[in-house]
């Protein structure tokens, strides 16, 4: 019999084929913390059928909203999203980086007015896809790092 | 509308500006009069000190009717207190019918933007954007040579942090004039400028030497190299006297070459040079005055 480290999901959501080290990035892009009431697994540094090593998440019983899982491409753009329903796949997409970002890292720019104590959400526009880079919509001043600025 | 960054304008927008301006010429020099703006206020906002972009403006306001209120810095007031800058906009926005604001921190203006109904116009913010200035720069430019387009406009000083000539160069590129950057290396355009500019369609030109350059152009744009962005004196004498404008460097340019500078100068422009035909910074700190008097005006619907 198969050995498994970390068993399948019977319905849920399965990120797959996130950027080595990178899951923990990814739990904080969508919002997994300490109050959510579903079981949540990551696996880190395992290896990967297309070669190299990938990082996993596995969430069980909760199907993310896909416009939700887009900003997961700003750290790790070949994630791909599997939404589980009675152990099979019954939905696949990869994660798109959006058009705008709003409210899920701050500006690189430690002179901008968005890293003051001020009522707003840094806001960028998304100049490059790939390779990644946004403009706030304050100062201007392009980040490429997303990781590295999360809020 | 806001007037935040020269990116938001148009060729024709900008013209149409220096057009109204020119107009305002006579009213700025206070041969003419003119109640344009009578009943009209403007909240000043200077969380920075500035000598020349403040009194132009209440100068402008004031040549044109209106009335100012403001603080040149915010100790003594309730910023002092730790008011956040948007609590700041959304007071003085119903206390005053336009907002010039100076702030050192980047984007400040785009913020102010965004809490106040009426129109912001931006003074300066930090690193960024001073949109004035440059449209007062191209109104001196093209009073003065008759034309934007086509002039060899040679820029010399600090031209990595000066934020004056980082929006300078990227308005006369939409221009189509022809640009030469002279800086010592360490001080030179940054590549994300320069990627800018030509993304317009103009390939400017990088040198280190003023000497070489000056003979061909048709504008020197002269901005002060600051001492403190040397580790060691030594450096900054050999750099600061490397790009300073005295006679000897002016006698084989074109004739009617003109020396701009935004001022405040220390000695990369020796006072010998004030009395020549070329000197016009002097004429582009006046500019300043119609220039906003032409901003003022058309946010606040005085003229269309």
């Amino acid at each position: 019999m198969k050995e498994f480290k970390v068993t399948p999901i019977r319905n849920g959501t399965v990120i797959d084929h996130i950027d080595v080290g990178m899951a923990l990035k990814v739990l904080r892009i969508i919002g997994v913390d300490a109050s959510v009431n579903y079981t949540v697994s990551v696996l880190m540094h395992v290896p990967s059928k297309k070669g190299g090593w990938k990082d996993i998440v596995k969430i069980e019983d909760r199907e993310l909203d896909p416009s939700e899982l887009d900003k997961i491409a700003l750290v790790s753009s070949n994630a791909t999203i599997n939404i589980i329903r009675d152990y099979n796949v019954a939905e696949k997409f990869v994660v798109e980086v959006p058009d705008r970002v709003k409210g899920i890292m701050k500006c690189s720019n430690p002179g901008c007015i968005t890293s003051r104590n001020e009522p707003v959400e840094p806001e960028f526009i998304v100049e490059s896809k790939k390779p990644i880079a946004l403009k706030c919509v304050y100062c201007d001043r392009l980040t490429t790092n997303v990781a590295e600025n999360l809020i | 509308m806001d007037v935040v960054s020269i990116r938001d304008f148009s060729i024709e927008q900008i013209e149409h500006i220096l057009d109204v301006a020119e107009k305002m010429v006579p009213i700025a020099r206070g041969d003419e009069k003119s109640d344009l703006l009578e009943g009209k206020m403007l909240g000043s906002l200077f969380y920075e000190p500035s000598t020349r972009t403040r009194l132009s403006f209440e100068a402008a306001m004031m040549r044109l009717g209106g009335k100012t209120l403001g603080f040149d810095e915010p100790k003594g007031s309730s910023v002092a207190k730790g008011e956040t800058l948007a609590d700041t906009i959304r007071m003085v926005d119903a206390y005053s019918d336009v907002i010039v604001l100076r702030h050192p921190q980047e984007g400040a203006a785009r913020l102010a933007g965004h809490f106040a109904e009426n129109p912001v116009v931006n003074a300066g913010d930090g690193a960024g954007q001073h949109p004035t200035q440059t449209l007062l720069d191209l109104f001196t430019i093209r009073k003065e040579t008759k034309r934007i387009e086509g002039n060899h406009v040679v820029i010399v000083g600090d031209l990595k942090y000066g934020r004056t000539v980082h929006s300078l160069s990227e308005a006369l590129s939409m221009f189509g004039a022809k640009l030469t950057f002279v800086a010592p290396p360490s001080l030179q355009m940054p590549k994300e400028h320069i990627r800018h500019i030509e993304s317009r369609g103009i390939k400017p030109s990088i040198s280190s030497s003023l000497e070489e350059v000056v003979k061909d152009a048709d504008v020197l744009y002269v901005t002060r190299i600051q001492k403190e962005r040397f580790p060691d004196a030594a450096e900054y004498q050999k750099v600061a006297g490397a790009y300073k404008v005295n006679m000897e460097m002016l006698k084989d340019v074109k004739k009617d070459m003109i020396i701009m500078h935004p001022l405040p100068r220390v000695t990369e422009v020796d006072p010998e040079v004030d009395g020549t035909e070329h000197a016009k910074y002097f004429e582009q700190a006046f500019n300043g005055v119609p220039v906003r008097m032409a901003l003022l005006a058309l946010v606040l619907g005085g003229v269309q």
